[in-house]
């Protein structure tokens, strides 16, 4: 096989990943963003929840400039580069924090918590950070 | 009496460090939002309420640099609340007797 | 590791990807290629100069799929494909690529 020549995976399976901490307060945000596009690499069937606070890690007009750190808000704009396209949003934690999908950097499906739960019972592994 | 400066960073949907703090701070305090403490200063989402009640008889202020960070900046904050700068920061810390982190 | 240019030091990490993306320039980036036995012609800039934008915009080097995907989107079919990278960058574009652009080794690398 030449170096080029690509192997499909061996194993396909559902992971979802929720988000529930904001950025920069914590490394979760970032660790689990990293892992997402690994997961997504290796052709996975990756979906990616935002909930909680996790909202929080794809409100429009970041600017870190002032705290030193890496605006990685635009990294989530290459999820869609990396084929992961089942992107979910609460709607209860956007309500709760006064935000619309409106206030998101990208393109989101908002589910209330229950269609979310039903999903969520649909996937192989769930990792919640 | 001294005089006081409490420091909130964690986000009030999370933890209770800005619950706690709003109950045992004495009236005339100051209170400083920062890090992922800065979401109690929006004025649309659910913890406005709990610091809007200690408005009267506390001081608030906000750390600028982590509201631009979070994607706030065009977001509406409390009234009343100060937004402050690193600078600032120092300043409340030197003006004050006593600075409590609530971690 | 380091590298020297010049009289100065540029530091890397153990498998040779630069410590400080600020630190990157041309003259770098040929020295390093050389460290990778390779060229640097107009194709293979091609990819490294798309490689930096691609950080600048979305602050990650691209898995190898996602690159040949983007540069396909961006420059057509015969360059935006595995075939053509490799030949330009024999041991993974990204890998290769990512390093000569002075950023880090790719999210989602093997």
């Amino acid at each position: 096989m030449e170096p080029w020549e690509e192997d499909g995976p061996e194993v396909v399976k559902r992971f979802m990943y929720v988000n529930r901490k904001a950025p920069y307060g914590t490394i979760y945000a970032l660790e689990c963003l990293e892992v997402v596009l690994i997961a997504a690499a290796f052709d996975q069937d990756v979906s990616v929840v935002f909930a909680d606070d996790g909202v929080f890690q794809i409100k429009k007009n970041q600017d870190t400039t002032a705290i030193g750190m890496k605006n990685f808000s635009n990294t989530y704009r290459a999820l869609d580069d990396y084929d992961v396209e089942k992107i979910y949003v609460e709607q209860e934690s956007l309500d709760a924090r006064g935000l619309t999908a409106d206030d998101l950097i990208i393109p989101v499906e908002v589910l209330n918590a229950e269609s979310l739960s039903e999903i969520m019972a649909q996937q192989d592994v769930v990792i919640s950070s | 009496m001294t005089t006081m400066l409490h420091l909130v960073n964690k986000s009030p949907f999370e933890r209770n460090n800005l619950d706690s703090c709003l109950r045992l701070a004495k009236s005339g305090s100051a209170v400083l939002l920062l890090e992922d403490g800065v979401f109690a200063a929006m004025n649309n989402a659910a913890y406005a309420d709990a610091v809007k009640g200690r408005m009267g008889d506390l001081k608030f202020y906000v750390l600028g640099p982590d509201v631009s960070a979070r994607g706030l900046d065009d977001t509406p904050l409390i009234d009343g609340i100060n937004v402050v700068d690193y600078g600032g920061f120092v300043d409340l810390v030197a003006e004050h007797d006593v600075a409590q982190s609530w971690l | 590791m380091a590298y020297e240019l010049n009289g100065k030091t540029f530091e890397a990490d153990e498998e040779g990807y630069l410590v400080d993306i600020s630190a990157w320039n041309a003259d770098l980036a040929v020295l390093i290629a050389e460290d990778e036995n390779i060229e640097m012609n107009d194709d293979a800039w091609e990819v490294v100069n798309f490689l930096r934008e691609y950080y600048e915009e979305y602050q990650i080097a691209p898995a190898v799929r996602v690159l040949t995907k983007a540069i396909k989107k961006k420059l057509g079919a015969d360059k935006g494909n595995s075939k053509y990278l490799y030949e330009l960058f024999p041991y993974g574009p990204a890998k290769q690529a990512c390093k000569i652009a002075g950023l880090p080794k790719p999210t989602g690398c093997i």
